[in-house]
């Protein structure tokens, strides 16, 4: 048995920059937050100011529902630093809405992971200012 | 020859190179140390003086010219691996400089042992929570390859070995001696990030290397010169930065981060007027076993998911229709940080292209390609040289 479980306090943590803060204080409040350019509704990978397809300014930030598709995963035995519980399972996620990002797998054996599981946003606290979105099949 | 233009780096020659001794650590050095003495290795091999150096390019460039009392001089801090080797040669073909130094080194960096290396976890804020560091990035895009093409773990595996077992007959590599390595060896050693297993991934270890690039007049006081024949650069955003997403693809008209550098390898051919049945020699960056099948489809060695099978064919081998990364690479050669380890496959191709490897020498070598970066990263660099002028 090797339950994927979410990490503890203890870990290196995000410290959250100028752009991005909305979407930590969104993970905080337990909503998943995510920028869609107001004119073509282009979608990034990270928090954006000006649209990487039509150059417009003032991206809107708006809610996903947290439901998605396993894109592709690792299960990592060796942490880059001791703070990690192992395994767990980084994963790039497809949200319902149309982008992508980085997480984690958790509630399930490292052997359940497949392309396509569906998944459901999870709210887990490591350290007092950060909230970190995980993911858990459906 | 009327109406063709000469080709842009055929007044530039690789007058010299040098690898210091590698290893797992070197305590008697730090960085920039080891680096120096790469640097006075390399125009010792070219038969210069130091003093004839007028230009130095790569992160530390300032740092060397101060120690090795080049001021004034040319200055490029912004480059690292191949892009330095190219500014160098541009340095050179606009008149700036006519004799320029790349030098690089790695020591004392990786001293907590019980993290990885720093250089593979930097602690970006949309990465650092999930525990990423380089394997699991590289990871991430050999998966979406195992479930499009079918690309298995002994495939991977395969190239490992072939790459390991080039460490082991190379006398001056940090694993020189461990070997033979066959895939079951690979697949037997502990899982590290799935798919890759420990002996899949890049070693750690410290060392130094320079390049010396000059005016082609200036080349050949000791050795032959070597030619720039094409190079070019990739790139789809900051490595480690966001998740590495193997169709993320901003232009629509062109093609996903998973296939990065095939543009720069179109460029860098075009530049040769080559094809990449015409290289003898691939000195492939290797910082993750899958990084070798998948540069060979996106260089065109091979077609969009037949790397794998190209890879387990014996293609890559020493005696293979194209040997890849022959002094073993980051996974046995040394892997001493985020610079150095990519220069030393510019160095091993300029050896091939000589003739004088101590192993795995491929007999008469003409062209040479070498790569930097790879997929889970981001970017990937493309070099081609060759033992003709062009």
């Amino acid at each position: 048995m090797s339950l994927l479980l979410p990490q503890t306090e203890g870990i290196p943590v995000p410290r959250p920059s100028l752009h991005s803060r909305q979407y930590w204080e969104g993970c905080r409040r337990h909503q998943l937050l995510y920028q869609r350019c107001a004119a073509c509704s282009f979608r990034g990978l990270g928090a954006f100011t000006v649209c990487a397809r039509c150059h417009a300014s003032a991206p809107l930030w708006e809610e996903s529902t947290g439901h998605g598709s396993l894109y592709s995963w690792t299960v990592v035995w060796r942490p880059p630093d001791p703070a990690f519980r192992v395994p767990y399972a980084p994963a790039v996620i497809r949200l319902d809405e149309g982008f992508s990002m980085l997480s984690a797998v958790i509630g399930c054996e490292p052997e359940a992971l497949q392309e396509d599981l569906r998944l459901a946003v999870e709210f887990h606290p490591v350290s007092d200012e950060v909230t970190l979105p995980y993911f858990r099949p459906l | 020859m009327t109406g063709r233009s000469p080709h842009p780096f055929r007044g530039v020659a690789i007058a010299g190179v040098c690898n210091t001794v590698q290893a797992r650590a070197l305590p008697d050095h730090d960085s920039t140390s080891i680096a120096l003495v790469g640097a006075l290795g390399a125009l010792d091999d070219a038969g210069i003086a130091p003093h004839e150096v007028d230009g130095v390019v790569g992160t530390d460039c300032a740092q060397i010219a101060l120690e090795l009392g080049l001021g004034p001089c040319t200055r490029r801090p912004s480059s690292l691996g191949i892009p330095a080797l190219l500014d160098a040669a541009a340095l050179i073909t606009t008149g700036q400089c006519d004799v320029v130094l790349v030098a690089a080194g790695g020591a004392g960096v990786h001293s907590d042992r019980a993290s990885t290396a720093p250089w593979t976890r930097p602690a970006n804020e949309l990465v650092v929570g999930y525990g990423l560091f380089t394997a699991a990035e590289f990871a991430l895009m050999a998966r979406r390859h195992m479930l499009t093409y079918g690309t298995t773990p002994e495939q991977m595996a395969t190239a490992a070995a072939v790459i390991r077992t080039n460490g082991h007959l190379n006398p001056d590599a940090v694993y020189s001696g461990r070997g033979p390595f066959s895939p079951a060896d690979i697949l037997a050693s502990r899982m590290i990030a799935d798919p890759f297993h420990l002996l899949d991934c890049a070693t750690t270890s410290e060392g130094g290397c320079a390049i010396v690039v000059t005016k082609a007049e200036r080349a050949g006081a000791r050795q032959a010169p070597v030619w720039i024949l094409g190079g070019a650069s990739d790139a789809f955003g900051p490595a480690y930065v966001v998740a590495p997403v193997w169709d993320f693809q901003p232009r629509a008209d062109s093609f996903p981060a998973g296939l990065v550098g095939a543009r720069a390898a179109g460029i860098a051919f075009a530049m040769a007027g080559l094809a990449p049945g015409d290289v003898d020699v691939a000195e492939l960056y290797d910082p993750f076993s899958f990084e070798i099948i998948r540069q060979l489809e996106a260089f065109g060695f091979c077609g969009p998911g037949e790397g794998g099978p190209f890879v387990e064919d014996g293609n890559i081998g020493p005696a293979g229709a194209l040997p890849v990364t022959t002094d073993g690479g980051t996974m046995s050669f040394s892997h001493p940080g985020i610079n150095a380890q990519q220069l030393q496959r510019v160095i091993r191709a300029t050896q091939q292209l000589r003739g004088s490897c101590a192993s795995c020498q491929v007999d008469g070598a003409e062209v040479a390609l070498c790569s930097n970066g790879g997929s889970g990263a981001l970017f990937c660099d493309v070099l081609l040289l060759g033992r003709e002028r062009p």
